[in-house]
């Protein structure tokens, strides 16, 4: 991927998110969604530079912005990014069970990403389903009343799809 | 066309989905034109009907039999059985936690029939993707009677006869803060909904959002009328994909209806709102570093005064008010203050929403009076403490807030009386805890997260609550000392005391109020070394009863680090150097042979 590359996507994108917008100052953490979103979950860090240029903002702050909020990324992460609530009420309903089942089938920690690039895993504070604990979010889909079974058969299933090449 | 027979009403909320909500639908669907019921059948999906652990959930009306824990095959069942021959299909109606049977629990449960739904009154109700379903349960009523008859000082009277407080955690007489956005000059003004509900615990403005947007839409345009406002902004996390869209699509339609955008209802009074999206930080849902986060800047909050009122964002006055607390302005403008300030006690007015998670039968979300007492709410509503276990404390307030311990629960909820247990009402998480869960594993977690959480602007709160976490962390590895126990409350008193915003100021929360009333328990994990709860691996192990044992094997087969050694038909031994207590041999045991112990 070339600067240029960066450059021409970043900007139609800054376009298209000004364009959706009422207010018509800049819009940043809206924005780098966006950008996260197009390159697959992760920001390449030369959209940083083009966002200056765009914004006129100092690259510090535009840094600052980018490493203070944890969803942004400027590595590069798996296709499903799956986000295990850790809070208070998932931890007293066997959430330590499910996290361990988690991180036994992907075979990586909190951070890191698997070698086929399938799955990234992260933590997340309380995901607001805390009627069906524990509760995990894989990329926007949300799944409930977890158990280790429960765990592997969602993961199994990913994997499966993903050798069958469906889309 | 033929009449409806029957409408089914299924819970789309987020819970119901991440049980399975789509599949059932769409089996569901699939069933009825299968035996050609699709004309006289229609189906219904609604916001969460607050029972989530009971979901997928659906309502076959006119009777209202309610069926829970649906899945795509039983659900076919009862197309067949219920629709086809008028057989209420048992297996699947609600089962309560003695096995009692209810085929309208609705009418029959306390958890249903105690509630009185303000905030929540169009959820489980209407379809939150049709604006026509939310007028015709008076939706945009209140709008339209602010634009017609009230001046902007009526509205704020009405507010201030309602005793309504801020439901996002501070508790702020809402009255008030919109006549001090009212009073503020200036020729621009802005109105913000705070929809980053981060609160452990907390789900009801999810809920709300997911099911009932119009509300939250409407509400923040009668704010910008009274305030003179042209512009607003709602701030929802990234975590509630659902809410997002369904909000999104809500001011479309608000919009193509006249009741947002320019010349509202036809009059010189123009308002949109347009969605921000969270990234992943707390300490956004703090208002001032709301507003910076909207700003397109970190997440870091400002000092106060000034406050938004005066000057929010982009330094103008903003008025910021939480989605529940906007969820109570539509029916309080319809009918009037003094009928919100009928339900509730002095000082503490109105409904509130409350989210039951942990160690309950019924989780989920309930509105009830304020000032009802905490045993009505987990034993009556709550249907008590699963298992038959002893209800430890409850802990109201996520991070900010403190426990109550089970000694307490016969006070009323209100603002003060919380306040005077060491803890707040936030904004509305109850997370019930059993005889089994560890308070100082609690206090921990909390601190765990404040932590992470902090923007790590002030000294005492980033550094500070790391020292109290490490002192946490050496009691419940078995290498705490008094001393240690001494140091824990001057951190907690000192960064209260010097931290800038809210989270800081009540991050020690969790940990004075579990030493206030545990302080039996810490002592324990200091001085004598035991974990009395026995959940803090390092000062429990695992043991097996050589007498009870029948060398069955089970254990030693799921023991993930092989500690269990044995041969059949002879008693079994854990090696403690070797076990991790994970307690998967706990579950298997079927002859009560394995327990923990702590010294
Ligand atoms: C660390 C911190 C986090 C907060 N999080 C939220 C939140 O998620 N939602 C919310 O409505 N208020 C939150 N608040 C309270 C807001 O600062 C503010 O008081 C509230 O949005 C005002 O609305 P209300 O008067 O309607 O409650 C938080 C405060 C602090 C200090
Ligand atoms: S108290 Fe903590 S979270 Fe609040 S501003 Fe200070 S460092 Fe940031
Ligand atoms: S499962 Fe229980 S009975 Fe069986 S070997 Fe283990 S301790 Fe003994
Ligand atoms: S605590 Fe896990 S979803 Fe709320
Ligand atoms: S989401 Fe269905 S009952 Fe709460």
């Amino acid at each position: 991927m070339s600067f240029e590359e960066v450059k021409n996507t970043v900007k139609k994108i800054y376009e298209q998110v000004k364009s959706e917008n009422l207010e018509e100052r800049d819009n940043l953490i809206n924005i780098l969604h966006a950008i996260q979103e197009h390159y697959g979950n992760y920001i390449p860090l030369e959209a940083a530079e083009v966002l200056k240029e765009l914004t006129g903002r100092p690259l510090s702050e535009i840094y600052e912005v980018l490493t203070f909020y944890t969803m942004f990324s400027t590595d590069k992460r798996g296709k499903y990014i799956i986000r295990v609530c850790k809070s208070l009420p998932c931890h007293v309903t066997g959430g330590a069970a499910v996290l361990k089942s988690l991180k036994d089938v992907l075979g990586i920690d909190y951070g890191q990403t698997t070698e086929d690039g399938l799955f990234t895993l992260e933590e997340s504070s309380c995901l607001g389903l805390c009627g069906v604990s524990p509760v995990m979010l894989i990329n926007d889909e949300a799944y409930g009343n977890l158990t280790p079974e429960k765990v592997r058969k969602i993961i199994e299933e990913i994997k499966e799809k993903e050798r069958s090449g469906v889309k | 066309m033929p009449a409806v027979e029957n409408t089914i009403v299924i819970c789309a909320g987020g819970a119901c989905i991440s049980a399975g909500e789509i599949s059932v639908k769409e089996s569901l669907e699939s069933t009825l034109k299968e035996y050609a019921l699709d004309e006289v059948v229609q189906v219904v999906e609604t916001g969460c009907m607050g029972a989530c652990d009971l979901g997928p959930i659906m309502v076959i009306y006119p009777e209202g039999i309610f069926y829970q824990k649906l899945n795509s095959e039983n659900v076919k069942k009862i197309v067949e059985e219920h629709l086809l021959k008028g057989r209420v299909v048992k297996e699947f109606l609600y089962t309560g936690p003695a096995g009692e049977v209810k085929e309208k629990p609705q009418e029959e449960l306390p958890f249903f029939k105690k509630q009185v739904k303000i905030a929540t009154r169009n959820l489980g109700v209407v379809d939150p993707l049709s604006i026509e379903e939310y007028i015709a349960r008076d939706g945009y009523f209140a709008l339209t009677k602010v634009i017609k008859e009230l001046s902007p000082d009526k509205v704020i009277e009405e507010l201030k006869k309602s005793g309504l407080r801020g439901r996002g955690g501070a508790g702020f007489p809402t009255g008030l803060k919109w006549e001090f956005a009212k009073k503020a000059e200036s020729n621009v003004k802005y109105v913000i909904c705070n929809a980053d509900e981060g609160d452990p615990g907390a789900f009801m403005d999810r809920a709300i959002l997911e099911g009932d947007p119009h509300t939250v839409v409407e509400a923040m345009t009668i704010a910008a009328y009274t305030i003179g406002a042209t512009k607003g902004f709602i701030y929802v996390r990234a975590e509630y994909p659902l809410a997002i869209e369904r909000f999104s699509h809500a001011l479309e339609t608000a919009r193509e209806y006249g009741f947002l955008g320019n010349n509202i209802l036809g009059t010189d009074f123009s308002f949109d709102i347009e969605v921000r999206i969270g990234a992943g930080a707390f300490v956004c849902g703090e208002e001032t570093a709301l507003i910076n986060s909207i700003e397109g800047k970190r997440g870091i909050p400002r000092v106060k005064p000034p406050y938004p009122a005066q000057k929010g964002l982009w330094n103008k006055p903003t008025l910021i008010n939480n989605v529940e607390t906007y969820a109570n302005i539509p029916p309080i403008i319809l009918h009037g203050g003094d009928w919100f300030s009928q339900f509730g006690v002095e000082g503490s007015r109105g409904t509130k929403v409350f989210a039951l998670a942990g160690k309950v039968n019924n989780t989920g979300l309930v509105e009830v009076p304020m000032g009802i007492t905490l045993r009505e709410l987990i034993y009556e509503i709550g249907g008590g403490v699963p298992g038959g276990k002893k209800l430890k404390a409850v802990q109201t307030g996520g991070p900010s807030g403190g426990c109550i311990p089970e000694k307490h629960i016969d006070t009323p909820i209100t603002y003060d009386t919380l306040k005077e247990l060491g803890t707040i009402i936030g904004s509305g998480g109850m997370i019930v805890m059993d005889e089994d869960d560890c308070m100082v594993d609690v206090a921990k977690f909390f601190l765990e997260f404040t932590v992470e959480e902090s923007c790590g602007q002030c000294t005492p709160c980033r550094d500070g609550t790391k020292r109290m976490l490490e002192i946490l962390e050496r009691i419940t590895d078995g290498e705490g000392t008094e001393e240690d126990l001494e140091k824990l409350k001057e951190l907690g008193e000192h960064i209260m005391k010097t931290s800038l915003c809210g989270l800081g100021q009540t991050a020690p929360q969790p940990v004075l109020s579990t030493m206030r009333y545990f302080w039996d328990e810490y002592e324990a994990h200091v001085k004598e070394k035991r974990c009395p709860a026995k959940k803090c691996k390092e000062l429990t192990r695992i043991v097996i009863d050589k007498e009870k044992c029948v060398g069955c094997t089970a254990c030693a087969r799921v023991c993930p680090v092989d500690a269990i050694s044995g041969s059949v038909r002879n008693p079994h031994e854990i090696d403690s150097e070797i076990c991790t207590r994970c307690g998967s041999c706990l579950e298997v045991c079927r002859f009560g042979a394995i327990s923990k112990v702590s010294p």
